[in-house]
């Protein structure tokens, strides 16, 4: 998209802005947070404290609090792991495979990415743990040799998602962490006090050198090479969660291929749903331009066409494989029980985001808000249809059965979210949520007028 | 005791440019000169800046394969040494599985070699910087670039002329 040439600049744009602007515009979202912040927040704690209460319960009197029918017991839980997994996945998209491409675009929307999928990772991690009947015998799952009779299996697809989403957590969490470095350097250098001794801390002393910039910048370079495999890999790892076992529904070889793009879809849908209100709340239309939002709109075109070429082998391959099982359980999937799942998803992630292909959708953002409200709604269906239905609907038919979660495993996805958007909210008080040296990079040089090549 | 005259004791003199083509000028000409004890201080990096002062690759790249390198063989080994210490035989499988591994593999390369690749950067820029750096200032962060060069008192006043001829905004020793 940045590398398609542009004979002439578009005419009617606001001035560039200066690099002291650059400075004093970011440096501006970290004023005192005001009577809304602090609304946002009393909201968002009391739901994290509602989902605290719920696991709270369930852990009291055991997982027979939740919904689970028998032999559906992987519910809500599992299908919210796997849907925040997602959700991190655009984020190292944007962050390293953009970088890798120079896509001069991603500069402006990059950081609100990268922290998005931190929190998303460790909203992620609970999910197992809650999960677990006794959770607080959760350091039993780690692999390794033990006195307890416990058996390390290195062939199971759970032990390697463990490896996967650790690797994926500590290197996105580095990622985001070195990227902030000179940022945190420029807001030392601005702040007093107490503020000042933490900026200074997290910088590690940053001057801008040569010498740092230079290692910096291989550093960086390197990071974006080893995470662009590692992101790719990691929503793989996760379809084999599923992919591995038998079961009708989930026994495809297409998993890895259609849960990264489903990943990167639902993850750049929740950009947009973050980069809309955090526009307008920072008044920030002079660095997040339309052409961002539609940027972003093309990928969740691109993404959401190949989720829906997903779902269409899918079902193919059931019908043309001539397996009854198979086919039962995507018959079933769409006219069965579950009909309201299935067409919630197919509707969420296929049908309304083609109006994404009208130029005039994609540049209001009031649409693309709503429309990346239902990506997400759809993306998490998709998970719940693949996860539920399946195991809904096995082999034998006295297996079948109907699951529902209840109030508790709702209070609990609720409470994700709170607990997602509670670091989100820290995040843009005490950092910058837009990369003020990368944008900087992107604009003219002091005393010049044009922003010369990237190399 | 008196204060002995700023030129015999002052080991550098720092120079803040409005301009990156007031640095590039300043740069280039102190190059020319022969001066080599240089730090240039910038919001941004600058290929041009760099090209000017001329250094190679950085080492960083070492520390990326070495340590890629070692998290493979650490993963493997790592399922491997933990399939032998209690041996199970499910589903006829021989008990290294080599294949299976290949994933836990792959993640340790990436993790062990994404995390010393961070420590290559740290090492070779020489981080975390504890004390103050001579001739740093704020502004070098917001929107000026700055330059420090050090030397001999002869030196450091042909250096100030150099920076004042190229417009630098200020400059003052350090």
């Amino acid at each position: 998209m940045a590398t398609m040439a542009h004979p002439a600049p578009a005419p009617a744009r606001v001035p560039q802005p200066t690099y002291a602007e650059v400075n004093r515009d970011i440096i501006k979202t970290l004023d005192p947070p005001g009577r809304g912040w602090f609304l946002g927040m009393a909201i968002i704690l009391s739901g994290l404290a509602f989902g605290g209460y719920c696991w709270g319960r369930q852990l009291k009197y055991g997982l027979g609090v939740t919904g689970y029918t028998p032999p559906i017991f992987w519910g809500t839980y599992i299908t919210t792991f796997v849907f925040w997994v997602g959700i991190a996945h655009s984020g190292t998209l944007i962050s390293a495979i953009l970088y890798l491409f120079r896509s001069s675009w991603r500069a402006a929307v990059y950081r609100t990415a990268e922290a998005m999928t931190v929190f998303a990772v460790m909203t992620a991690g609970l999910f197992p743990v809650l999960h677990l009947g006794r959770a607080w015998f959760a350091y039993w799952v780690a692999p390794y040799p033990n006195i307890r009779g416990l058996w390390s299996n290195f062939r199971s697809p759970l032990v390697w998602d463990i490896f996967a989403i650790s690797t994926y957590f500590t290197v996105s969490a580095t990622f985001l962490l070195m990227g902030l470095i000179p940022d945190v350097a420029t807001l030392r250098d601005h702040a007093t006090g107490w503020r000042k001794r933490v900026y200074a801390l997290v910088s590690f002393g940053w001057r801008g050198s040569n010498n740092e910039w230079r290692h910096f910048m291989r550093m960086y370079l390197f990071l974006a090479a080893l995470s662009t495999p590692l992101v790719l890999s990691v929503h793989s790892v996760v379809s084999w969660d599923f992919a591995m076992g038998i079961v009708p529904g989930w026994h495809a070889t297409i998993f890895a291929p259609y849960f990264v793009a489903g990943a990167i879809f639902s993850g750049c849908g929740m950009v947009i749903t973050i980069l809309v209100p955090l526009r307008k709340a920072f008044h920030l239309e002079r660095y997040l331009e339309i052409r961002h939002y539609e940027n972003l709109a093309k990928l969740c075109l691109l993404t959401s066409s190949i989720v829906g070429y997903a779902y269409f082998t899918e079902y193919f391959i059931a019908w043309y494989s001539g397996n009854a099982f198979e086919r039962a359980s995507f018959y079933n999937r769409v006219f069965g029980q579950y009909w309201w799942a299935t067409w919630t998803m197919i509707t969420c992630n296929v049908f309304i985001p083609l109006v994404l292909w009208v130029k005039k959708v994609r540049t209001n953002l009031t649409a693309l808000f709503i429309i990346s409200i239902f990506i997400n709604i759809g993306m998490w269906f998709e998970r719940f249809v693949i996860i539920v239905t399946s195991l809904s609907h096995e082999f034998e038919p006295w297996q079948w059965a109907y699951y529902r979660p209840n109030w508790t495993e709702l209070g609990i996805l609720s409470g994700s979210f709170c607990w997602f958007s509670m670091w989100f909210m820290l995040f843009i008080k005490f950092f910058p949520s837009m990369a003020i040296a990368e944008i900087k990079e992107a604009l003219p040089p002091p005393g010049r007028t044009s922003a010369g090549g990237h190399h | 005791m008196a204060t002995p005259p700023v030129m015999e004791t002052r080991p550098g003199v720092v120079g803040v440019f409005a301009t990156l083509d007031g640095a590039l000028l300043a740069l280039r000409e102190l190059k020319a000169k022969g001066y080599d004890n240089l730090t240039v201080y910038s919001p941004v990096p600058n290929h041009e800046l760099e090209d000017v002062l001329g250094h190679g690759t950085s080492p960083v790249r070492l520390f990326t394969l070495i340590g890629g390198l070692t998290g493979c063989f650490l993963g493997f080994l790592y399922a491997i040494w933990t399939s032998l210490d209690w041996e199970l035989i499910v589903g006829g499988k021989p008990i290294v599985s080599l294949p299976p591994y290949v994933v836990i593999g792959f993640e340790c390369t990436i993790l062990i070699g994404a995390l010393s690749t961070v420590a290559g950067m740290f090492l070779n820029a020489r981080l975390p910087k504890l004390r103050r750096s001579l001739g740093y200032d704020p502004r070098f962060s917001n929107d000026k670039i700055g330059i420090v060069a050090m030397g001999g008192p002869a030196q450091v006043t042909a250096a100030e002329q150099i920076m004042r001829a190229a417009g630098a905004e200020e400059v003052r020793s350090v």
